[in-house]
């Protein structure tokens, strides 16, 4: 048992000093630049640099509405220019409904609708309702889409804001995390990634007349919109069609410029958005055309002559900060659905600074604390469990460094805890030794009999705080998994330094020289 | 060789488990007053858990508290408090607690409007907006989290013990959860997620403690076949006192270091530190160990293979043993 082989010594020694190479970045955190990249300092998190972290809620159910709404339009088009009689067309709760009257085109009508998207199932409920339903695969699938679009967005939106290293990630179904380290004032950025920026252009409905309009009543396929707030000089509301003739899908770049002195945003479209402004404007000569953000009329201008160019701008009340901003919404592209923020969490570099120096002063007291109390308890035995304690906090260091590990300040306590823990599974061994000890055996086997006894203890009890970790790393978030971390890494390498670096320095002390009794 | 401190007498035999039913009352007493006072006060949820907004920010200059706390309620948001926090003077928290229907949106526009009221001059320390329907589900995953790693617990210790060792493990595990709640009830200290990942730390920190004592009992069952069961469990306690007394000790002097001079940001997670390590020693004595007593500890089931048992080099039971302490 107190033998050790060569192989094993190297390896101890080997793992200890790559546990002290990994932790030397830290060191010189100033000139982790220049370093290559597996070989940096560990990351500190938000909480410690400052940052700030956002998480986000797609709101799917808005695209389902919105295919459902498309699917509603789509029927309307089919079934006049089948001339089928239709009453009740619209949406209902997650499907799409009509009812036919008469019961000869009821045939024809359930077949032309069932031919308008491979994603909905039609059933003929009694009396010639049809109910369309958006199946759940496709309903799921929607949903899916839109975070991804939505994460690749708002991507590009923070990108553009010239944010350094962002993280956006998706969290379970329907939501996006975002850390942006380093900013300290997250609003301009929640004002840009909470604006869906959906461009659309529509016909004005020029058959309502004012008092229809102020009376809220609209023909079928038309609906009202409110003016934007930058709506220069415009009517309160507008009627429009809901048909979208062109959409912002369709701009391949936007920029903020200037119009008889005026900040406007011009944009372009690609060829086939182009081509399709183009015959719009060509057949609509004389109507006015709304230009649509979010659901609300910017301007509706007049169409005096075909825009065959493909690009145009959008005049309104803007300022230059607007338009500028306006420009980046448009290029960097809609969002599929609105986003809410449901968490925020920001740290300043001056709290983050403060907590840094607090953990740091801490784990330093807390540090010199045991290495007092283990040397004198423990005397020789003790010193060599503070060696081992300290190439355990070089291993966490390393270990948390190589794995690209965040460090959060409950990270910094997982720490502290460690240091306090780690030394428990030597004051297990070294209790036993004496416990042996007085019961009469030898040097020898004492510590050969404390080693081995104190070792089940030993893994039983860390094994069932590693089962605490574990959960709290699954469970946590931000910080806390953090601590989940630090805590799991430092019970693993505490185990090694206290099991292999501590008996190893033993039995290397019993070799040196003539030892009749145990100097604890 | 300078002396060595030794902070436990050597070869102790303290009658423990004579104590044993003053400690169960006194276990009792404490999680019945815990159960009230979360049945009547419940617990000080911090906005993580109960949603809402905290500020804490650095105004230019020592800021007069009475105008600015008048101009943020005329901002009609609910409950707003305003205090000074650390040692600067010019540095405020706002805490807005909203009630249960906000939505997020109307959350996202208080703290818009809170900035609003500070200004642009002002430096923010610290930010935190929790909707509302994110707090309810830390709650829960905090629940689980806490519920599931008790439950893993018991599950490892089943396994690698008997079922009555679980079961002791299991109640003292909930004891000190429930005291420690109990405690954050009382004092009405905020309760918060990393009060939880303190609530995990301190189970596992105290089953350790246990397991540390679980394993001598197992031993000494296996090697003392006819000492009566409470004389055994008081040799296992009194021959593991001076580990459990040390360790306790050093964890204890990191963890009041880190409430002494961690910052604010961790105080009320090293006072839950400290408080467990407290209890969880106290519970691994009193109460996982004595519970044994009541449970009919079949010996040959964890009688198995012992080398130990063979040396023969420990001395026995000594007659002092016995004695009470």
């Amino acid at each position: 048992m107190l033998y050790f082989a060569k192989w094993k010594i190297g390896l101890v020694l080997a793992i200890c000093l790559a546990g002290l190479f990994f932790s030397v970045p830290n060191a010189i955190r100033g000139q982790a630049d220049t370093l290559p990249s597996w070989w940096q300092p560990v990351t500190l998190g938000l909480d410690l640099q400052g940052g700030s972290y956002l998480l986000l809620e797609v709101e799917t159910d808005v695209v389902v509405r919105e295919q459902l709404e498309a699917l509603v339009e789509s029927a309307r088009a089919e079934l006049r220019s089948a001339r089928i009689r239709y009453v009740g067309l619209g949406v209902e709760g997650t499907s799409a409904v009509v009812t036919i009257p008469q019961v000869d085109q009821r045939d024809e009508a359930g077949r032309l609708l069932a031919d308008l998207d491979d994603a909905v199932t039609v059933t003929d409920e009694a009396d010639g309702r049809f109910v369309m339903a958006l199946t759940e695969e496709a309903m799921l699938e929607r949903r899916n889409q839109a975070v991804e679009q939505s994460i690749e967005i708002v991507r590009k939106r923070v990108d553009e804001t010239g944010t350094r290293e962002p993280t956006i990630q998706r969290q379970g179904q329907t939501r996006i995390i975002v850390e942006l380290p380093g900013v300290d004032d997250p609003q301009r950025i929640k004002d840009l990634i909470g604006r869906t920026a959906k461009l659309n252009f529509h016909l004005v409905d020029d058959r309502v007349s004012p008092q229809e309009l102020n009376a809220g009543q609209t023909p079928p396929g038309t609906e009202i919109m409110p003016a934007a707030e930058n709506n220069a000089g415009g009517p309160p509301r507008y009627a429009v069609r809901k048909r979208v003739e062109v959409s912002g899908d369709r701009l391949v770049d936007a920029q903020p410029n200037f119009q008889d002195n005026q900040p406007v945003v011009s944009f372009r479209f690609d060829t086939a958005g182009g081509s399709r402004f183009g015959r719009v404007t060509q057949e609509n000569v004389g109507e006015n055309l709304a230009i649509v953000l979010d659901g609300q009329v910017i301007s509706a201008p007049v169409i005096r002559e075909p825009i065959l160019g493909g690009s145009g701008v959008i005049s309104g009340r803007f300022s230059v900060q607007e338009t500028q901003d306006l420009a980046l919404l448009l290029r960097a592209g809609a969002l599929p659905a609105p986003l809410t923020v449901l968490e925020e969490r920001t740290v300043g570099p001056g709290l983050g600074a403060d907590s840094i120096e607090a953990g740091a002063l801490a784990s330093l007291l807390g540090l010199v604390l045991v290495v007092v109390f283990m040397i004198a308890s423990y005397g020789l035995f003790g010193g060599m469990a503070v060696v081992a304690l300290f190439i355990n906090l070089f291993l966490l260091l390393g270990a948390l460094s190589l794995l690209g590990a965040t460090l959060t300040l409950p990270g910094i306590a997982g720490i502290v805890l460690t240091m306090g823990m780690a030394v428990d599974a030597n004051v297990l061994i070294f209790e036993r030794m004496r416990e042996e000890a007085r019961n009469g055996r030898t040097l020898m086997n004492s510590i050969e009999t404390g080693f081995r006894q104190a070792f089940k203890a030993i893994v039983d009890a860390n094994v069932t705080t590693l089962v605490a970790a574990g959960l709290l790393f699954y469970f946590g978030s931000g910080p806390v998994k953090g601590f989940a971390v630090t805590l799991s890494i430092g019970i693993v390498s505490s185990m090694f330094t206290a099991v292999m670096v501590t008996r190893l320095m033993v039995v290397t002390w019993l070799r040196r020289g003539q030892h009749k009794a145990l100097p604890i | 060789m300078p002396r060595l401190i030794n902070l436990v007498p050597v070869d102790t035999s303290i009658d423990f488990m004579k104590r044993r039913l003053h400690a169960l009352v006194l276990s009792v007493v404490l999680m019945v007053a815990a159960v009230v006072s979360l049945g009547v006060q419940q617990l000080n949820f911090g906005i993580d858990f109960a949603g809402g907004i905290l500020v804490e920010a650095r105004m230019p200059a020592e800021p007069d508290m009475g105008a600015l706390r008048d101009r943020l309620n005329g901002l009609g948001l609910g409950a707003v408090s305003l205090t000074h926090i650390g040692e600067d003077a010019r540095d405020v928290m706002i805490r807005v607690q909203q009630p249960e229907d906000t939505t997020d949106e109307q959350e996202s526009a208080a703290l818009k409007a809170i900035q609003g009221v500070l200004g642009d001059s002002v430096e923010y320390r610290r930010v935190e907006l929790v909707g509302p329907k994110v707090g309810g589900e830390l709650i829960e995953a905090g629940i689980w989290a806490v519920s599931l790693s008790i439950l893993a617990i018991v599950v490892y210790i089943w396994f690698r013990f008997e079922w009555q060792f679980a079961v002791g493990a299991m109640v003292a595990l909930i004891h000190d959860v429930l005291i420690t709640l109990g405690l954050f009830s009382v004092l009405r200290l905020e309760f918060d997620l990393t009060t939880v990942a303190a609530l995990l730390t301190l189970a596992g920190y105290s089953i350790n403690d246990t397991v540390v004592v679980y394993d001598r009992v197992r031993e000494k069952l296996r090697k003392f076949k006819k000492l009566a069961l409470v004389d055994l469990l008081n040799l296992a306690l009194n021959k593991t006192l001076s580990r459990t007394i040390l360790t306790s000790l050093t964890t204890l002097i990191a963890v009041l270091s880190l409430l002494f001079l961690g910052g604010d940001v961790l105080r009320n997670f090293s006072a839950a530190l400290a408080f467990g390590i407290i209890i969880g020693t106290y519970s691994t004595v009193y109460v996982a160990v004595p519970i044994l007593v009541y449970f009919d500890l079949r010996r040959e089931a964890v009688a198995g293979e012992d080398p130990e048992a063979e040396a023969g080099a420990d001395g026995g039971p000594a007659p002092a043993d016995k004695a009470g302490g």
